[in-house]
């Protein structure tokens, strides 16, 4: 009878110490190991201050740190003892030691696996150990992540540790799927998976930052299986989102322009640039010399600016000369441009079509884009399946941009609907999101139709985008959207004569702040309340007509006088 | 414990070591009630026992050979007062009939085959320990032999059996209760190497079952082999499964009983449609992974899955076809027919007339018990069903319950007057009196009882040598009726089945182990050994049903469902009437907690002991055959990739955090 045994039975029952008595035996642990680690603060910091760097402070550390890992100070003061061992042992008893620091490590991680302190140390001890263990460490990753796949200082330490010890990136990826697998919603893997992609595959066309266009594929398959499994889940939606991305266009000078008129250069670039910053190198060569100009951007307010102005120095465009020829060097004269002004030309351009660089779509051959109609496919089977769904619905838009933008033009606005109702919280967002589509498919109809007239009117447009896109643009129609601002970025309508905003919500215009050539602007209906808001326009020099009916500001006392005031030039102010 | 040393005076005595006995006994001596706990056998569980293979072949001989007279049984009517009467008890186990054993693995030369290890000296001494079964000694003194000869026989029988027969047999049977397919893969249990060198198979340590198909192509299995290996697989008698939420885990974790034990996670549930074996996606990374389903349908089975989590929400989604079947209720969800068939059959697990609602409260279980500890709702004992009744039965132990296995009871003394139960008189002829006496149904005499109340169970346990997923199979006939447990080892695969009984279990069972199996030696997957054998369900009979005391209570013993939710029921059922005031199973408390009379060494010996190693501290010191088995396991065990889950601390999947 092995186990019978007399325990104590007190009326039958067995007799337990009450919590009280638990309470005050821990109360008095607690109490103990207080006084130890405050000893024990106080010896380290001792020894530290006198550079007593030994075993003992070591010890000490071990100690406290193993309580509390987040000391950052005692992981120091272990540092630099170990940098001291560095000198004094040999390499063989600087390897038993980092050893026994990782088997303590590990101790900490199993109590706290989320220090940073820890995580920072043992890639400190591994990058100072004579002969580190790599796949060790992997193999610790490993299993830490499969206690908690979201541990991002583990996550952070794999990188370190493939880095360190090259591991192939498939293997990882083929880790990631692994991960994924048992559980795909994990924005870790996902994420860990899309930069390892274009390393495993690279996209020779579009540039290291693109995965292998047949490898897309087979990631949309696998990206389907769980948003069909999951719809409501992001990790997987986020990540088809990069898929369907592209590449970050280069930075490039896309439209060079000159108005002998106005004795001005305008660049644009295809992303904002600072081209003040000393790292810059913009040079222009004017008839093949090169020229020194002050460059500024189209508003003060923009410092880094995708629209670049300099005016010109009086007499270097000649009526005289049949022709003169631009050229601009920009980043060592990698990226150049150049285009010849014809006498009796007003203005000369030299640009990249959106047209032509399908700027607004991903880059798709002929064999994706029949993936990409499938993928739309499915995307519509789903969103039948979960009306309510706003990730699918997004990705059909997306989608629907990424084959054909103007074709799906009506559905993409229908869905936008479905998406407002669907996510009522973020409508804000999708009616920005929908203006910028709008906007993109207004540029590529003008380009279409080569003109330099846009018509935005009645499209419900709540922001403005791609206005760089616009500096060749004369005449320009925004009325009855609902448009709160003409922010400073409307200012890079360079060439803009004409421009219609009526019934908006417009409360400002100040964007409309130096257009050489702007002469006429109605703001019908609007939100206008002060003059002072006009101001912007005094520096429009040819504004003529002024249309302002139907705002506050002209139930101000004075305000006709007070505007002739400040826009002189105008002739005829319509109120 | 030797029963001259026995006390004569209990206060609750309980005959029987199954499942509900021995909870009964453990939340007794919690208590502080003075228990004896005896069983007929010379091990714990009784129908719910695993054994391992030469364990088995031990309990085959038992229960092949007719029930006899015990006729050394000792007087007992002179220990009967005036004013007493006497009602008989069975001393025999009469629950297990049809036992029919095949083994179609080649035979070799090798004249004394037995488990690798096991030393013979235990035999004996198991034999000779204190005990009333007089046959023992000359059925298992050299088992090997009496092995060989029973096998020997039942392969000339086999061929003789009659195909159409059983064809039919089946298809009646297809009509009854318990569908589903289940698979356990094990992983590894035990990996020892020398064992695999002797054998000339290469030891894979990998769970796929992709390798350890190579493997087992590599040599043909000899069944000198699967002897030598039996010691690395318990075999079970009742083929059970815990729900992860279940009340069977419910009660060993609030027991603290989980800690005796360690279980292993079910990792795939596999079913048997269009006559292929296919993995159920029943998670939502099942379901993201599943190649069968397309991704279609993958939405259709997450948006029902997830109407079933909380449909009680949703009465405008079912309420009009509460009085449908479950099917037609599937159908009119427009699932797929793939789908319909995994969720009725491998998730709700219900019969095809099941009403809507009773199919939506089982897939809900099911649902409800997944993620807790992996993949699947599914736990095992990793030693086997057998480990949980003596997991109870260590607790009472530790609460001070005596143990006496061998031990059966002849007769209760009943007092005439107040028609109790005072006392009962046990196979020595020693009288040991008692306030209330809790019995097993096998151990009732057919006298004490009204009408046949019982049912039986079909069973099967096969050795393969290959996996089920792997099986192919043209026939187009479905398998849905049958429970298939399964788990493999490195060479060998056990496959439990069962099912309520409408003939022998070989007539049940074959027909469907022939769709799985080929039963050809020459084909790729086939079964190794096969054993069948009915067993007595009495989970039906209720407390009318007998004639005794009103202080004498009837356990009844394993039923044909997945789950034991019945004995739990039953137990605590039967202990609210025993102390309706006091607490069931309450948490034990923590060792250091735990105040002894004698010394601090006795205190850390107090069977609270690190779970790991479970065998060692069994309550009972009698030499039972499989407890040196199992200690060996325990020891090999260590040393393998396996980590067992623990019940109390896995639960973890529910607190991720967000980055």
């Amino acid at each position: 009878m092995a186990l019978s045994r007399s325990l104590c039975f007190k009326h039958g029952r067995l007799k337990v110490r009450t919590t009280e008595e638990q309470a005050e035996e821990k109360r008095k642990e607690r109490e103990n190991k207080m006084k130890i680690c405050l000893a024990s603060k106080e010896a380290c910091f001792e020894k530290r201050k006198s550079n007593v760097l030994d075993e003992e402070g070591l010890e000490l550390t071990k100690q406290l740190l193993g309580g509390n890992p987040d000391f950052a100070t005692l992981w120091n003061f272990r540092r630099e003892i170990f940098q001291h061992f560095e000198k004094e042992k040999s390499p063989e008893e600087l390897q038993a030691l980092l050893e026994k620091e990782l088997s303590f490590l590990e101790a900490c991680l199993r109590v706290n696996p989320k220090s940073y302190g820890t995580w920072y140390h043992r890639g400190w001890v591994l990058d100072h150990m004579p002969s580190p263990d790599w796949a060790r460490e992997l193999e610790l990753c490993n299993k830490l992540l499969q206690q908690d796949e979201r541990n991002f200082h583990c996550w952070d330490y794999r990188r370190l540790i493939v880095s360190r010890s090259e591991v192939s990136c498939s293997e990882e990826l083929e880790f990631t799927f692994k991960l994924i697998s048992s559980n795909f919603s994990n924005y870790s893997s996902w994420h860990y998976r899309s930069t390892l992609l274009p390393r495993v595959h690279p996209d020779t066309c579009q540039g290291a930052s693109r995965a292998h266009e047949g490898v897309l594929l087979t990631e949309y398959e696998l990206v389907r299986n769980a948003f069909f499994t999951d719809p409501n889940d992001q990790s997987a939606w986020f990540y088809y989102r990069w898929l369907l991305g592209r590449a970050d266009r280069e930075e490039t000078v896309s439209c060079l322009y000159v108005s002998r008129e106005g004795q001005r250069l305008v660049l644009s670039f295809s992303r904002p640039v600072n081209v003040l910053s000393p790292s810059a190198e913009l040079v222009l060569f004017v008839d093949s010399l090169p020229l020194m100009v002050k460059w500024r951007t189209s508003h003060p307010k923009l410092k880094h600016s995708a629209l670049w102005i300099c005016d010109l120095p009086t007499g270097t465009i000649n009526e005289a000369c049949s022709e003169h020829s631009f050229k601009i060097h920009w980043r060592n004269g990698v990226v150049q441009r150049e285009c010849v002004l014809y006498r009796g030309r007003s203005e000369s351009w030299c640009r990249d079509s959106a047209t032509d660089q399908q700027l607004f779509r991903s880059d798709l051959s002929v064999e994706k884009s029949t993936v990409l109609q499938s993928e739309l496919d499915s995307c519509t089977q789903l969103q039948e399946m979960e009306p309510e769904n706003k990730w699918c619905v997004l990705t059909i838009i997306l989608l629907m941009r990424a084959l054909d933008p103007l074709g799906y033009e009506k559905d993409t606005l229908q869905y936008f609907k479905t998406l407002k109702a669907a996510d009522p919280m973020r409508s804000a967002y999708f009616d920005d999101l929908r203006s910028k589509f709008v906007i993109e498919n207004a540029i590529l109809k003008m380009e279409y139709a080569e003109t330099r007239v846009v018509d935005l009117s009645k499209k419900d447009v709540t922001a403005l985008y791609h206005l760089d896109q616009l500096l060749l643009v004369t005449h320009m129609n925004l009325s009855s959207n609902r448009l709160r601002s003409l922010t400073a970025q409307v200012s890079m309508l360079q060439c803009l004569e004409v421009l219609e905003a009526d019934d908006n919500m417009l409360e400002d215009v100040e964007g409309l702040c130096g257009l050489p050539r702007l002469e006429e602007v109605s703001l019908r209906n609007n939100c206008i309340a002060k003059i002072a808001d006009l101001r912007p326009l005094a520096s429009c020099p040819k504004l003529a007509i002024l249309n302002l009916q139907g705002n506050p500001v002209t139930k101000v006392t004075d305000f006709q006088s007070e505007l002739a005031l400040l826009l002189p030039g105008v002739k005829d102010l319509i109120a | 414990m030797s029963a001259d040393h026995l006390p004569s005076e209990f206060e609750v005595l309980i005959v029987g070591t199954g499942l509900p006995e021995s909870i009964i006994a453990a939340a007794c001596s919690r208590i502080g009630q003075k228990v004896l706990h005896v069983d007929r056998s010379a091990y714990y569980g009784g129908n719910w026992a695993s054994f391992t293979f030469s364990g088995l072949l031990s309990w085959i001989e038992e229960h092949k050979q007719e029930a006899r007279n015990k006729d050394e049984v000792k007087e007992w009517k002179d220990k009967i007062q005036e004013g007493e009467e006497a009602i008989l008890l069975n001393t025999a186990d009469k629950t297990i009939t049809n036992v029919e054993v095949f083994c179609f693995a080649s035979q070799d030369s090798e004249d004394n085959i037995q488990e690798e290890g096991v030393l013979q000296l235990k035999h004996d001494s198991s034999v000779t320990a204190p005990g009333t079964e007089e046959d023992g000694g000359s059925s298992e003194d050299c088992p090997g032999q009496q092995i060989q000869a029973t096998v020997i026989n039942t392969v000339e029988s086999s061929p003789s059996e009659d195909p159409v027969r059983s064809d039919s047999q089946a298809s009646a049977q297809a009509t009854d209760d318990a569908p589903s397919t289940q698979e356990e893969n094990h992983g590894n249990l035990c990996s020892a190497e020398s064992d695999k060198q002797e054998s000339g198979v290469t030891e894979h340590v990998s769970a796929s079952p992709a390798s350890e198909c190579t493997d087992g192509k590599k040599k043909k299995i000899t069944y000198s082999q699967i002897v030598k290996e039996g010691r690395r697989f318990n075999v079970d008698l009742t083929s059970k499964l815990l729900y992860a939420k279940g009340s069977l885990v419910d009660l060993l974790i609030k027991s603290n009983v989980s800690r005796y034990a360690e279980f292993k996670n079910v990792t795939r549930i596999l079913t048997y449609q269009n006559g292929k074996v296919e993995q159920v996606p029943c998670s939502r990374a099942d379901v993201f992974a599943s190649k069968q389903l397309t991704v279609v349908e993958k939405r259709m089975l997450m948006k029902f899955l997830t109407f079933c989590m909380d449909y009680q929400q949703h009465p405008e989604e079912y309420l009009d076809f509460k009085d449908h079947t479950f099917v037609e209720f599937l159908k009119m969800k427009k699932l797929t027919a793939n789908l319909q068939h995994f969720v009725h059959h491998s998730i709700s697990m219900v019969s095809d007339t099941a009403k809507t609602t009773k199919g939506l409260r089982a897939t809900q279980n099911f649902l409800q018990c997944l993620g807790h500890y992996g993949n699947t709702p599914f736990l095992f004992p990793l030693y086997g069903n057998g480990e949980i009744p003596q997991c109870f039965c260590r607790m009472c132990a530790v609460f001070g319950g005596i143990y006496c296995l061998r031990h059966a009871v002849q007769c209760l003394v009943v007092d005439k007057e107040t028609k109790r139960c005072k006392a009962v008189i046990d196979t020595s002829g020693m009288r040991i009196s008692c306030k209330h006496l809790i019995v097993e149904d096998s151990y009732v005499a057919d006298e004490q009882r009204k009408g046949d109340q019982h049912r039986q169970i079909s069973r099967a346990v096969l050795v393969t040598d290959k996996s089920l997923l792997k099986a192919e199979s043209d026939q187009q006939v479905t398998l849905e009726r049958l429970e298939v447990e399964y788990m493999n080892w490195t060479i060998f695969y056990l496959v439990h089945l069962t099912c309520p009984s409408s003939g022998t279990a070989k007539e049940d069972l074959s027909l469907v182990v022939s769709r799985l199996f080929s039963e050809n030696v020459d084909a790729d997957e086939k079964v190794l050994w096969a054993l069948y054998f009915n067993m007595r369900d009495s989970s039906v009979a209720e407390r009318s049903s007998y004639n005794l005391p009103c202080n004498v209570y009837v356990c009844s013993g394993p039923d044909s469902t997945l789950g034991s939710d019945h004995s739990i029921k039953q137990a605590e059922s039967i202990f609210g009437q025993l102390f309706p005031d006091e607490e069931f199973c309450p948490p034990a408390p923590n060792p250091e907690d735990v105040i002894y009379d004698g010394d601090g060494a006795e205190a850390e010996n107090a069977g609270f002991g690190a779970p790991l190693e479970p065998e060692h501290n069994k309550p009972e010191e009698g030499a039972v055959p499989e407890q040196e088995n199992e200690k060996a396991m325990t020891e090999t065990e260590k040393n393998t990739t396996v980590t067992p889950v623990s019940l109390a601390t896995c639960d973890n999947s529910t607190e991720q955090d967000a980055e």
